[in-house]
């Protein structure tokens, strides 16, 4: 692994690779995500995408306790807190690596400007990322640049938002019935409320 | 004569051959199949979600709902991940029940396989007399966990508790015989090692039984033989792993290549396809079932000779001694901790994989330094195998479409998660 990450810090630039846990981690920039791929897999022998995913920065390192907690004290943590966080760079792509000629892993990571949500598809270099992408981009509504067929996979047909998202509520947004009169399946507003039985920390 | 044009036909989701709710959309010129586009998500449950929002330890049983015949395989992964990222030791012993029960539900997840796999391509017995063999072991299950199915057995520095010493008997019935009961009951008079001990040695016997009515049956290896051929090459530019890459020859088991838990002690082989047609995966995974078996034995020795803890004696991720906690004023304190909040886990990121039964069960965790997880992303082998659907069932007939799902061996909990 050593070998590996000294090849790597040569060609992408050091302070892009990153170790922690046994494994590696390049940082790469979004527009170069199809270049850099395709030298991971032609120079250094990826030959399988173990996993492409989304992910949304939102409210990280956010805890329910930042406030004055004693002066609204346990509802506090039984409300959804709306983040105050602007971030420039929101969402990102990660992608999982896996050489099996050299038994190597690498994971490599794309950030992505929050005022565009694109990003040039992997589906050529590895055409098992087509529905990796898919389900990137129904649950976290990353656009995915040259993707043959980008549609929904895991959400309902006709579905509206993307779930995985920080600032898509647990319980959903819409629930679904069958009325009796209409004689249709119609979706209303949720009804439930949203409950935090157990607050979320962050202790050092 | 009007000219025939090519038309689609809705497969699924209520079919029993789909493996559970696949809607695949066939577009069909004849019975041949030109394009198959699998419809899934209807079974989405949204697993990450829910585990985004529980501490670590409340959603461990969320995993044994993933792939639901292989249900500790799946724990396996998000526990080792968890172990990572807190530097947790394991003990030994835990690591060898691990391992025992990993194999046995590798063998009980071949089991649902080759029953329905066999029942889908028209042989109806296959499927009787492996869910004769699943029983015991969802007996074992059972035994260990209390839960025949979705255990919740492996926790973060260890298993939940040890084996137990006694297995729980058929009792006095007025439906059988007394020499009946007696021999029900003849394999459970000693611990659960020795339950288990008796089932591997004889489960090669019913692997033989199997292998004698398919291996070289004619209409199953019509059914079977060149159905699919994904060449190596291919296997890999579509993200295959398991028995499914095996199958088409490239040799690649996480347990020996990054060999996790205590498999690096253990002796086993692993099976390679030449082919890589559905027949060849079906040998790979009957070859997978011997070698599940010589690891039981092989643990079963180790764990009757070596005692020992099962869990860390970290109570800061484990739970203390309910009899500590009456007069230890600290034990009290870990407790009342670790069930109202948890514990947290440092910042960073890890993706921890597992050959799970179906190929690499894989999950990315990030933590933000909080109770509960940033992002749990779920890697499941099923998902990558389906999307492959299109690529492997073209130019083959309508029937053929079922063996592929039979060979690829899809459950939907994992695929849609």
């Amino acid at each position: 692994m050593k070998e590996l990450k000294q090849k790597l810090s040569k060609t992408f630039g050091k302070k892009n690779v990153n170790e922690a846990y046994g494994e590696l981690t390049l940082v790469i920039n979004s527009d170069d995500v199809l270049e850099v791929c395709q030298r991971l897999k032609d120079e250094f022998k990826f030959e399988i995408l173990i996993d492409l995913c989304g992910i949304d920065y939102l409210t990280y390192g956010e805890s329910d306790w930042n406030g004055n907690a004693s002066s609204s004290g346990f509802g506090r943590a039984r409300q959804v807190q709306k983040s105050t966080n602007q971030k420039d760079q929101r969402f990102g792509v990660v992608y999982h690596l896996l050489s099996v000629s050299s038994n190597q892993r690498l994971r490599v990571k794309a950030l992505l400007a929050t005022d565009n949500l694109m990003i040039q598809s992997v589906t050529k270099i590895w055409n098992c990322a087509d529905w990796f992408e898919r389900e990137a981009f129904d649950l976290f509504g990353i656009l995915f640049e040259n993707h043959n067929d980008l549609r929904r996979i895991l959400t309902d047909y006709g579905f509206v938002g993307h779930p995985l998202r920080k600032d898509f509520p647990m319980i959903g947004e819409v629930e679904m019935r069958y009325d009796e009169e209409l004689q249709r399946v119609v979706y209303e507003p949720v009804s439930i409320e949203p409950n935090v039985n157990v607050p979320r920390v962050i202790r050092k | 004569m009007s000219e025939m044009k090519n038309y689609t036909l809705n497969f699924g989701p209520q079919h029993p051959a789909a493996h559970g709710v696949l809607r695949l959309i066939l577009e069909l010129d004849g019975e041949v199949v030109e394009r198959a586009d699998p419809h899934i998500g209807l079974l989405h449950r949204g697993t990450e979600k829910l585990a985004e929002s529980k501490p670590y330890n409340q959603s461990i049983g969320y995993m044994d709902r993933l792939d639901y015949v292989s249900m500790m395989c799946n724990e396996h992964a998000y526990v080792m991940s968890i172990e990572k990222m807190l530097g947790l030791k394991v003990p030994e012993r835990a690591e060898y029940i691990r391992v025992m029960f990993d194999e046995i539900t590798r063998i009980m997840n071949h089991l649902m396989w080759i029953g329905t796999h066999a029942l889908d391509v028209g042989a109806m017995s296959v499927f009787l007399y492996a869910f004769r063999e699943r029983e015991t072991l969802i007996d074992c299950y059972e035994a260990v966990s209390g839960s025949r199915m979705h255990a919740t057995y492996y926790r973060p520095g260890g298993v939940y508790r040890d084996l137990p010493d006694t297995m729980p008997q058929y009792l006095d019935s007025k439906l059988r015989s007394e020499e009946k009961l007696k021999e029900i009951n003849e394999n459970r008079q000693g611990s659960l090692l020795d339950f288990i001990e008796d089932f591997a040695n004889k489960f090669p016997a019913s692997i033989k039984q199997y292998s004698d009515l398919l291996t070289d049956n004619r209409i199953w290896k019509q059914r079977l033989v060149n159905i699919a051929v994904v060449s190596p090459e291919r296997a890999m530019q579509l993200g295959f792993t398991g028995a499914m890459l095996r199958g088409s020859g490239v040799e690649w088991d996480i347990r020996k290549s990054e060999p996790y838990s205590v498999y690096d002690q253990l002796d086993f082989e692993i099976p390679v396809g030449v082919t890589g047609d559905c027949y060849d995966r079906y040998l790979v995974r009957m070859e997978e079932m011997r070698q599940s078996t010589h690891l039981i034995n092989q643990c079963v020795a180790w764990l009757k000779a070596n005692p020992g803890p099962v869990m860390s004696d970290d109570h800061k991720v484990t739970p203390p001694k309910r009899e500590d906690m009456k007069d230890d004023m600290e034990s009290l304190i870990h407790h009342f901790k670790l069930f109202t909040e948890g514990y947290c886990l440092p910042e960073g990121e890890t993706y921890t994989a597992v050959e799970a039964p179906k190929g690499e069960f894989g999950v990315y965790l990030v933590s933000d330094g909080a109770n509960k997880p940033y992002r749990v992303k779920i890697r499941a082998p099923g998902f990558a195998h389906l999307a492959a659907m299109d690529e492997m069932s073209k130019g083959h007939m309508l029937s053929d479409v079922v063996t592929i799902i039979g060979s690829q061996d899809i459950v939907f909990g994992e695929v849609d998660r």
